[in-house]
């Protein structure tokens, strides 16, 4: 007989108006990608997880094309700052500050980001 | 037949002539100098039976060929009263004036005032120059007075050159000379009074000429014996230009010197072998001076202390090549301990880059079956390497949906097949177009869409396009024998059978072949990667083709092969540039930088001269062995699918930026929504009922 270990959930949430909120569980990420994901207010954010474990959340919308995009980008770092390269055109976003680090007036909003554990496992989901 | 007593009169002495006379009677060729054609005769029925020689002797033949050599065009001046020489050409003075001083001739149409015409480019811009300045009566000290007439060619394959003073007509002057007569190799310097280097013949080894050309003129910094003699048996490691003398020229198209050279980056501050061409003009004629003038640009930027870095990126300080061979013999199957064991200090345990990530997921993806690692390029952590293309296994389209190619072998489709496409399309709404390649591209689908559009392909005997990767692309053919009146091979089934054997193979950027049934060449073969034509004894095989900004016609690798020897040997040269080729880099351009190009890559797969051949063979026998349907792989994998979402909080939901609007009875993305600083919103209540429907 095995007993069931008590399930610990880890999610991902991000500062909305000063309130955090969950977007998804950590294990919906994949280290070095992202996920798009939906604010109340219909906003689309783009979630990313680096190597470290540490996550990040940006505007989705790539401000080069329009497209909302940038979720699917691919992660990299230089130094220490982690940023992502749009897909379409391979501009680079720092993940901590949204600025553009190919193009000094360009910038997407960025997010507070954190892990927290949640006991029981109540879904994330919205919809 | 040579009415000169040796072949090659001008260009080779007595010696040159008579080694390349022995290679080429070697070849099975009988030949006859110091003669000439007297008398050719006939049968009742005209066809050509014999031809009698200037000596008395006669062949027995039935057919002759004329070879005459270079004529002056002079017809123009001809009309025009002008004089021209006894035996052709313009006649020209110093300042390339014709008889009438108004008239001016240049290039192989003139006969210059030393007598000579010159059929070479070079002597034909010098002339220009000469031209220009009395045009635009520029005060100019020298006229035209003849040209170095520097060559270096292929006799039937028998490499023959000579520079400078190549007769040893200067007083004083003696010979070094190097004959292997076993070897059919023959070169010979001419060194003056003074020790200085003044001309050379080089017949069946003219690999030393781009260095002794240069060197004309001064005395050379090795004993002149040590020049000639062939490598491992005392020679130098060849002199790079690093070691010429200032006043070489480097350029010969353009005359340019390697003083020049330098100047550009010091005192031009041309910081890359581009700059430096288009400052000095140095590498724009034939190219064939590229390779000396990117070291030469390299030692100098060095030498002012900016370090030419030749690392893949900012995260690795390896090439691609290097990478690939990092991989193969340490057997590393992660990224992650590839970049903490040889990436650069400062990117060891950070993240990588957009640069080497799907660079070293397409190596590790190339040598999967070989190194250990899964050959699904979204098994574990290659997943988080791929571009978004490799990673939704379709490719991204600017309003950020993604487009669909199926696999069409050859360009060879069932109307059931068809059938399916079109249903598929409709059913989606997506936009469809033929592809140059001869498959269809579906247009429009969002990421959530993907694999239901794929269950139908799949289940309707579809796989993946890899349109979406650095990986093979298509076979394209032509109809070939089995309809066609001038088909000489079923270029049908060859194309399939290439596709099917080299589908989902990763390399350094994109392949694309074609097979064409005849010479008439309807498939394009000439202008892909790799390229198979049928002649009637078999398939000649071409590569490092292009089409594109860049065009190139694929260059002829080998000829009259039967199957097994084509695919064997495509096999051989596919597996060689993906072991060797840069980030990027199509085979056209690799072709064009490696380090002696098309003869080089002959040397390697066709005659092994590396002895890699059997490595390069079994490598590709392990791709094919391995080979799986990505998509068939990933419709399999629930976990697989979880990805293909618009929303990770809103799985069922469709990404409202995604919109279409009608063009040409099919649809067009509506870019209006992607455009301006905000956007319409919705909010998660009109979602989760959109969701829901």
């Amino acid at each position: 007989m095995t007993m069931a270990p008590e399930r610990i959930d880890v999610r991902v949430e991000l500062l909305i108006d000063q309130r955090w909120f969950a977007v998804c569980d950590l294990s919906d990420l994949t280290p070095g990608r992202g996920v798009a994901a939906l604010l109340p207010d219909g906003t689309q954010v783009a979630v990313f997880l680096d190597r470290t474990g540490q996550a990040y959340a940006i505007d989705n919308r790539d401000p080069f094309t329009g497209a909302y995009v940038l979720s699917r980008g691919l992660l990299g770092s230089v130094g220490e700052r982690p940023f992502v390269a749009s897909p379409l055109l391979k501009q680079r976003f720092d993940l901590e500050t949204g600025r553009c680090l190919d193009d000094e007036g360009v910038a997407v909003q960025a997010y507070a980001a954190r892990t927290q554990e949640h006991m029981g496992g109540v879904s994330a989901q919205v919809a | 037949m040579e009415f000169n007593p040796r072949l090659m009169a001008i260009q080779v002495d007595e010696g040159g002539g008579a080694a390349l006379r022995r290679t080429v009677e070697d070849m099975g060729l009988v030949v006859h100098t110091g003669v000439g054609g007297k008398e050719i005769t006939a049968d009742a029925d005209g066809a050509v039976t014999a031809m009698a020689l200037s000596d008395g002797s006669s062949i027995d033949t039935d057919l002759v060929i004329f070879s005459a050599g270079v004529r002056p065009r002079d017809q123009l001046a001809r009309d025009c009263g002008l004089t021209v020489g006894e035996r052709g050409g313009i006649a020209v003075d110093e300042r390339c004036r014709t008889s009438d001083p108004a008239v001016y001739a240049i290039g192989e149409c003139a006969l210059a005032a030393d007598g000579r015409v010159y059929g070479l480019v070079a002597p034909g811009y010098e002339m220009a120059l000469v031209t220009a300045d009395e045009i635009a009566e520029a005060s100019r000290e020298s006229g035209f007075t003849g040209a170095d007439t520097s060559t270096k060619l292929k006799l039937l394959g028998v490499d023959v050159a000579s520079f400078g003073d190549a007769h040893g007509t200067a007083e004083g002057c003696l010979d070094v000379v190097y004959a292997d007569s076993r070897a059919g190799v023959y070169k010979k310097l001419v060194i003056g009074a003074d020790g200085a280097l003044l001309g050379g013949v080089l017949v069946g080894d003219a690999e030393s000429y781009g260095m002794l050309r240069p060197l004309t003129g001064s005395v050379p910094p090795v004993a002149p014996e040590q020049l000639v003699l062939p490598a491992g048996l005392g020679a130098p490691a060849a002199i790079g230009p690093s070691a010429l003398p200032d006043e070489a020229v480097i350029c010969n198209c353009h005359n340019v010197t390697k003083g020049s050279i330098r100047s550009a980056v010091t005192d031009h501050q041309c910081a890359t072998v581009p700059e430096v061409k288009k400052c000095t003009k140095a590498g724009t004629g034939c190219g064939s001076c590229l390779k000396a003038l990117t070291t030469l640009v390299n030692d100098e930027l060095e030498a002012s202390g900016v370090s030419v870095d030749k690392g893949l990126c900012g995260c690795f300080s390896y090439t691609r090549a290097e990478l690939y061979e990092i991989v193969r013999t340490l057997r590393i199957t992660s990224y992650a301990a590839l970049l903490d064991s040889h990436g650069r200090d400062e990117a060891r345990s950070g993240n990588g880059c957009e640069i080497c990530k799907p660079t070293v997921a397409s190596i590790i993806a190339s040598l999967a079956p070989t190194v250990g690692a899964s050959g699904y390029v979204l098994d574990g952590e290659q997943a988080a390497l791929q571009d978004t293309n490799d990673h939704f296994l379709a490719n991204l389209q600017r309003n950020g949906s993604y487009s669909i190619v199926p696999r069409i072998p050859g360009g060879e489709i069932t109307p059931e097949k068809l059938i399916v496409i079109g249903e598929v399309a409709r059913d989606f709404g997506l936009y469809t177009k033929i592809t140059g390649g001869q498959r269809i591209d579906l247009f429009g689908a969002r990421v959530d869409q993907l694999p239901l559009i794929w269950a139908r392909l799949v289940e309707a005997g579809f796989e993946s396009g890899h349109a979406y990767g650095k990986a093979l692309r298509t076979v394209k053919s032509c109809v070939g024998q089995t309809w066609c009146r001038y088909g000489v091979q079923d270029s049908v089934r060859m194309a399939i059978d290439l596709e099917l054997r080299y589908r989902g193979l990763r390399s350094p950027h994109k392949l694309k072949s074609a097979v064409s049934g005849c010479a008439r060449e309807c498939a394009e073969a000439r202008g892909k990667d790799f390229g198979v034509i049928a002649t009637s004894n078999g398939w000649n095989l071409y590569v490092g083709g292009n089409g594109g900004a860049d065009p190139r016609h694929a260059d002829l690798l080998a000829q009259d092969l039967d199957d097994e020897q084509l695919i064997r040997l495509i096999d051989r040269f596919l597996m060689f540039y993906i072991r060797t080729a840069d980030r990027l880099e199509r085979t056209s351009a690799w072709l064009e930088r490696i380090e002696g190009g098309l003869d080089h890559v002959r040397d390697v797969v066709v005659d092994d001269s590396l002895g890699l051949c059997a490595e390069l063979e079994a490598l590709m026998a392990d791709h094919v062995a391995g080979y799986r349907d990505e998509w068939a792989e990933t419709l399999e994998d629930p976990e697989r699918l979880r990805r293909f979402v618009s929303f990770v909080n809103a799985p069922g939901a469709p990404d409202p930026t995604v919109k279409f609007v009608p063009e040409r009875d099919q649809v067009k993305p509506d870019l209006t929504i992607l455009s301006g600083p905000s956007i319409p919103v919705r909010t998660l209540e009109t979602l989760e009922g959109a969701a829901s429907r």
